[in-house]
């Protein structure tokens, strides 16, 4: 349940930008999950509704944005989508890459009132 | 009104990272993160690992649990200076509780650090501690087929231990099939098959991590 300390990073992100805004109220967070973090789409939104009881995101709906994996291929340079066992190199079978994305853990906006 | 925001979510964690790493660059001390589940040997590896090397480095070992010091007093029993971090429940360390542990240790007096992470194989992987290296230590008993089921762990290792390497002949451990798809998740970790209770294979290990410590202590001097 690592969910919780993601959350509570999640939470004190946007109520301090928030804050920061003059804003009284959260209506919306929206993040951006990696799909290769070990991260469960129920158990986030568990802890959301667990953690935000009592701060100015009460209200707030969590919209999460899943991002795929994509990796660049070292050998010829390609950047493909491919699943986690296996990324290989459509182009040129290789399987040594460098991950370009799908392992975020980010806070993209928020909408406040 | 939309507010953009584009942090990382655990950039409280990252930064205090950066700031671990940063303390232990500068008294050129390598630190790695054993990570494994709970009864993998992380401690027994560590023990051996402290026998390997106590002659030519000095070795303080950081113990994560959710409750207990029985991992600290067998490491202080050797001699080696350990503090035990009790997480209270929590499943992963955190560069926080790395920060606090690291206050009572001299760091200029030390070559090694050994984190010894809570028995995990998944909240682990997503907190950086400032450690320089993360490894896996998985267990011939736990089966070939745990990267299929805990990737991530494999994925963000950069050595993987092949524990119990003694009892392969009693379980039906698919070595080959350990080494494809391990390949396929990391192709650039190395695997070292050992036995931290026989010896056999520690070796192999030991090479790997006194090329990083020697690298460690010569930045640490360069920068000093």
């Amino acid at each position: 349940m690592h969910e919780m300390g993601i959350c509570d990073g999640i939470l004190s992100s946007a109520v301090r930008a928030a804050s920061d805004s003059g804003a009284t109220r959260i209506n919306r967070i929206e993040v951006s999950i990696g799909e290769l973090t070990e991260v469960m789409d129920d158990a986030l939104r568990f802890a959301f509704e667990a953690l935000k009881t009592g701060t100015m995101a009460e209200g707030a709906e969590l919209v999460v944005n899943y991002v795929e994996a994509r990796s660049q291929c070292t050998d010829c340079g390609a950047v493909f989508r491919h699943d986690r066992f296996d990324p290989k190199c459509p182009e040129c079978g290789s399987y040594v890459s460098t991950l370009v994305q799908g392992r975020e853990l980010r806070i993209d906006a928020i909408d406040v009132d | 009104m939309r507010i953009d925001i584009a942090k990382d979510v655990l950039e409280h964690n990252d930064a205090l990272a950066q700031e671990n790493r940063r303390r232990f660059a500068e008294a050129g001390v390598f630190v790695v993160d054993l990570m494994a589940s709970p009864g993998a040997g992380k401690t027994t590896t560590i023990l051996a690992t402290i026998e390997a090397l106590r002659d030519r480095y000095r070795i303080a070992v950081i113990e994560g649990d959710i409750a207990s010091r029985v991992d600290a007093e067998k490491i202080a029993e050797h001699g080696i200076p350990a503090v035990q971090i009790n997480t209270g429940g929590a499943c992963h360390l955190e560069s926080a509780m790395i920060r606090r542990a690291i206050d009572q240790l001299d760091l200029d007096e030390l070559d090694l650090v050994i984190v010894e992470n809570v028995g995990n194989l998944v909240c682990p992987t997503e907190f950086d501690l400032g450690e320089h290296a993360k490894v896996m230590i998985l267990s011939v008993p736990e089966g070939h087929d745990k990267p299929y089921k805990y990737p991530g762990i494999f994925e963000i290792s950069q050595a993987v231990i092949l524990n119990k390497y003694d009892t392969r002949s009693v379980f039906d451990f698919d070595e080959e099939e350990f080494r494809s798809v391990v390949g396929r998740l990391n192709p650039r970790a190395p695997i070292f098959p050992m036995s931290a209770k026989t010896g056999e294979g520690v070796d192999a290990w030991v090479a790997w991590l006194t090329e990083r410590i020697e690298a460690a202590k010569e930045g640490g001097s360069r920068d000093a």
